[in-house]
């Protein structure tokens, strides 16, 4: 093995302990963190690692500040510095996959109302409205206890005025564009 | 013709519905288009001249920030309708009523790519963890550096350990038998086929005694005291006491049955009792 090759397959060895174990209350690295550990061209070890884990369905998601869009095609340093990265799966979990992971049918269909509704609504929508619209399939009870559970995943977030918006799990793992083409074409 | 003072508390006024408004689009995700942007400026302006205490300049000021960040989300929402994840809410909630759970989650599950993440321990934190053992000394040789609390002796009286719930003033159990016994009483005089109504028994002058009284009956039914007897169409509660304490037979999974004592449900009993 070349130098240089050894330098890279060490440094993708670092990354992948630093993306699949939690460091931090919240999952997932840190762009100037990781140039701290793995050097300046830590944007290529990350790019080789994510070649590396598609044979497994797994990928190295770059989830901007806020879920803000780089200003061009290609983020600049800054912009990567800021971003957060996390290794989440590529494909899909079937509906048995996603039961043996801990979620309801139910549950996960209130997520999909929830995210699908705020995202129609700019972004930010009032609690008392997502809640009538869950309650059309949900127990009344149940629709508040599960908002409250999506906020302390973190798929959303709450303000004083009782305004839901979307918090950064939701920015890390559901493809917002995609989420609303499905809900219409069903 | 308006006076000058008349004028001026016209314009305050309209200036506070301006920033209500304008509040009420920002807090509350209306449509910012609501605003007429061009009349509001038109009263800003109107009244402007007529500013002369620095309070209303305030209030000019502020309804102008507050019309600047309606026009931002003016700005935003034309931004926001131009993207390709723009959605008619209406029709996208349309469509949510309309889809079955298992549509919802299969869509859901096209979009959803989940983090993975692991929480195990590392061999980093191991080492550092057992260092952390090694250096740390033994409980007897870290509690000798505080000296033992002096001890003040005195004499508590019983109201003092009444007070601080540490003695009842009547043991449970005595107080228990005793509220069973008065069931039975009161069974006897106003029940009808061994029973009476829950309300009936747990009722009393006031509030708080009520509250205490039920918590009791919970005990005689767990205890197997009494019993309940739910009537969920006729919307009835019974209880009935038994003779001897029934103990628990066999395994017969118990039932829990939560019953509000609500001050509004006491006063309308106080209502019915003192009718009668």
């Amino acid at each position: 093995m070349s130098k240089r090759k050894a330098v890279y397959a060490s440094k993708i060895k670092r990354a992948v302990h630093m993306l699949f174990y939690r460091r931090h209350k919240k999952p997932g690295v840190k762009g100037w963190e990781l140039r701290k550990a793995l050097g300046a061209d830590y944007h290529k070890v990350l790019s080789i690692l994510d070649e590396y884990l598609k044979p497994l369905d797994l990928q190295v998601k770059t989830v901007f500040e806020e879920g803000e869009k780089p200003s061009s095609e290609k983020p600049t340093l800054e912009e990567l510095d800021k971003a957060r990265f996390y290794i989440t799966l590529r494909g899909e979990l079937t509906p048995k996959e996603a039961k043996m992971i801990g979620w309801r049918i139910d549950d996960l269909a209130g997520l999909a109302i929830t995210i699908a509704y705020i995202i129609s609504k700019k972004g930010k929508a009032p609690r008392k409205e997502i809640e009538e619209l869950l309650r059309e399939k949900l127990p009344g009870w149940k629709a508040s206890l599960n908002i409250d559970r999506y906020i302390r995943y973190g798929y959303i977030a709450q303000d004083e005025n009782e305004q839901l918006y979307l918090d950064w799990r939701t920015r890390a793992e559901v493809d917002q564009k995609a989420l609303i083409d499905f809900i219409l074409s069903k | 013709m308006q006076s000058k003072k008349e004028r001026v508390k016209i314009g305050r006024e309209r200036l506070q519905r301006i920033i209500e408004m304008c509040k009420a689009v920002e807090e509350r995700s209306l449509d910012p288009f609501l605003v007429d942007v061009d009349e509001i400026i038109k009263v800003v302006r109107e009244f402007f001249p007529d500013w002369e205490h620095p309070e209303d300049l305030c209030l000019d000021a502020e309804a102008i920030n507050r019309l600047a960040s309606v026009i931002k989300l003016q700005s935003e929402w034309v931004k926001h309708r131009s993207t390709t994840l723009y959605t008619d809410p209406f029709l996208l909630e349309e469509k949510i009523k309309s889809l079955d759970r298992e549509a919802l989650v299969e869509a859901f599950l096209g979009a959803w790519h989940p983090i993975v993440e692991l929480e195990q321990i590392s061999l980093h934190s191991l080492r550092g963890a057992l260092a952390y053992w090694e250096s740390l000394p033994p409980l007897k040789d870290r509690w000798k550096d505080f000296p033992p609390p002096e001890e003040t002796r005195g004499i508590a009286s019983r109201e003092e350990l009444l007070r601080l719930k540490i003695l009842r003033d009547k043991a449970f159990t005595e107080e228990l038998e005793n509220f069973w016994n008065e069931l039975k009483r009161l069974v006897a005089e106003k029940g009808e086929n061994g029973k009476i109504r829950y309300w009936d028994f747990v009722g009393a002058e006031t509030y708080e005694e009520t509250i205490h009284r039920a918590f009791l009956t919970s005990f005689l039914v767990t205890y197997g005291y009494a019993a309940l007897e739910v009537y969920p169409l006729e919307e009835e509660i019974f209880i009935k006491p038994f003779e001897k304490q029934q103990r628990r037979i066999g395994k017969k999974q118990l039932v829990s049955l939560p019953i509000a004592i609500t001050r509004e449900e006491w006063k309308k009993w106080r209502k019915r009792a003192e009718a009668k």
